[in-house]
């Protein structure tokens, strides 16, 4: 549905975007990660026709938004990082302008409009002046925008920054009944976010694609040095020493101290074997009960930041 | 009329913005044909020849926001990357502006009416005066318009669009001075003049061109602006 292919985009003489080139099936929900200035926000105003682009083409349904624009506009909903909102009108006139200036079909704009609204939980503010609106029921506007016209592409710039937890949520909860029919591009900076929507990551740095792949596979990727967390009653030294001693134990140390000689531990291993069960043993042998026993697996973020700084170092350094 | 100008429209009377202009220039039209009802010979072609030059100090605060403001606000995300395109846009803008001034030349035929009503006589003159000063405001807001576009801060917009309209509206004046073809382009640019013959009861083919071609370049050149923005913004 949509591909990006050799986009480049400089500022003068600072490279925005550099040569990045992937592509999102119909249907799927791309989830678009990357730290402040890496080049995102740029991509989405590249994709959406906003601005263009130096060098790279750019098709969404097949059309390429430099040679047929107005062809991929119609088909895009695009939520940029600030929602494009008119505060002196209110969400319905608001909605309302944005159908005709999308072209949407006048007869069925009444119906459409309510949908949406519903939808995205406006219909009791929908007389009120966007000004006042707080800034959790400006973003839903500004999706709500996104969706008049029904694109068949949507392209989220972080659409639940400045929510509460409970519209965060709400709004999620949208996003994915939305993926239904549509594709979506999303970016975010909330990587629990991503697991929990997206179907395939891509994590852009310093204009460049670091990595690709879907959330879980990401995951069992870094999860090779397996990460356990210990809670042991017993003498701390002891159960350190014999922890130590078992083989394949990369690193053992004590983190915190959770009552009277209940100590937790954090144990990392080198290998996928499971020492789990030698643990146990271990620890019965000198008769330090285990009460509590959890593997870490890698989150998003441990790959996040180990994919992010291994460049974000070097380019620190240039600096 | 596109959805930008019908928004654009509903925005002025919305705000006070537009009472006020409309009202401060209605009341200078009624100053300058008060004297004129006075002395009995009600003559609205010279008082629209008068009043002509204070659409320079209305015209760039009609016109100021139309675009600086969406700049400024981030709305123009939303009207660049929708299927309407870039010139259909900015001429939405500029017909919002227009039909503003459109509603203070409307309320202005009050005064020939009252001239009609105390038996006066209404002369063709009027007619090419009236059609001289509906040029010369699509001129004005076409310059109001691209100056908004230049700028996100709305006060310079202003400054901007009444220094161009000052320096069209004085520049025949120094035309000779400074002569060669620099003063014959200041000639040549010169709206008053222009403007004068208009309410002199000359409708001239040339000045028409004038106006209307003006008016198309300015806008133009808005759209340029702005295309050329989307390469170097950052």
């Amino acid at each position: 549905m949509i591909e990006i292919k050799n986009l480049v985009k400089h500022y003068g003489q600072v490279v925005a975007v550099d040569d990045i080139s992937f592509k999102v099936k119909e249907g799927e929900i791309l989830g678009f990660l990357g730290p402040n200035g890496s080049g995102k926000s740029t991509t989405m105003n590249i994709i959406t026709g906003y601005l263009p682009s130096t060098s790279g083409t750019v098709t969404v349904g097949g059309y390429d938004i430099t040679t047929h624009p107005e062809e991929v506009k119609k088909r895009i909903g695009y939520l940029p990082e600030q929602p494009p909102l008119y505060k002196d009108m209110t969400v319905t006139e608001y909605l309302s302008f944005v159908s005709d200036l999308k072209k949407a079909p006048k007869s069925k704009k009444k119906s459409e409009l309510s949908d949406i609204m519903e939808l995205v939980g406006l219909t009791d503010h929908r007389k009120r002046l966007i000004d006042n609106l707080s800034k959790g029921y400006r973003q839903r506007v500004g999706l709500a925008q996104a969706l008049v016209g029904n694109p068949k592409v949507l392209i989220l710039d972080e659409p639940t920054v400045g929510l509460d937890p409970k519209q965060i949520v709400e709004i999620r909860r949208v996003i994915k009944g939305l993926a239904t029919d549509r594709t979506i591009i999303l970016s975010t900076h909330i990587l629990p976010e991503v697991s929990m929507i997206c179907e395939r990551v891509v994590i852009i740095n310093k204009g460049k694609i670091v990595a690709e792949d879907t959330p879980d596979r990401l995951s069992a990727g870094l999860s090779k040095i397996a990460k356990l967390n210990l809670t042991v009653k017993g003498d701390k030294d002891k159960v350190l020493k014999t922890l130590g001693n078992i083989p394949n134990v990369r690193y053992v140390t004590m983190t915190a101290k959770a009552e009277d000689s209940i100590f937790k531990y954090v144990l990392e291993t080198g290998s996928d074997r499971d020492i789990r069960e030698e643990i146990f043993f271990k620890m019965a042998e000198i008769k330090a009960p285990i009460l509590e026993i959890r593997p870490s697996a890698a989150t998003l973020e441990d790959i996040f930041i180990s994919v992010v700084s291994s460049d974000g170092i070097k380019h620190t350094e240039e600096e | 009329m596109s959805a930008v100008a019908r928004k654009e429209i509903a925005g002025y009377f919305k705000s006070p913005i537009a009472y006020v202009l409309i009202g401060v220039y209605v009341l200078i039209m009624s100053i300058y044909f008060h004297p004129a009802l006075k002395a009995g010979y009600g003559d609205f072609v010279e008082v629209l020849g008068d009043i002509g030059v204070f659409l320079i100090f209305i015209i760039p605060i009609l016109t100021m926001r139309i675009l600086a403001e969406d700049k400024k606000n981030g709305t123009e995300v939303l009207l660049l990357t929708s299927p309407t395109s870039l010139p259909r846009i900015v001429i939405g803008k500029f017909l919002a502006t227009f039909t503003v001034f459109l509603v203070i030349v409307v309320i202005s035929f009050i005064y020939p009416l009252i001239v009609v009503i105390f038996e006066g006589v209404i002369t063709i003159q009027l007619v090419g005066a009236y059609i001289g000063f509906i040029l010369l405001g699509a001129a004005f807001c076409a310059v109001g318009v691209f100056s908004s576009s230049l700028t996100e801060n709305q006060i310079i917009a202003a400054i901007i669009s009444l220094v161009i309209m000052f320096a069209m509206w004085i520049a025949d004046q120094y035309a000779a001075t400074v002569g060669g073809v620099l003063g014959g382009i200041m000639e040549w640019i010169s709206v008053l003049s222009r403007y004068k013959v208009f309410t002199d009861g000359l409708l001239t083919l040339e000045n028409i061109v004038f106006f209307l071609s003006f008016t198309a370049l300015m806008l133009y050149m808005t759209v340029r602006v702005i295309e050329r923005r989307r390469w170097v913004q950052g």
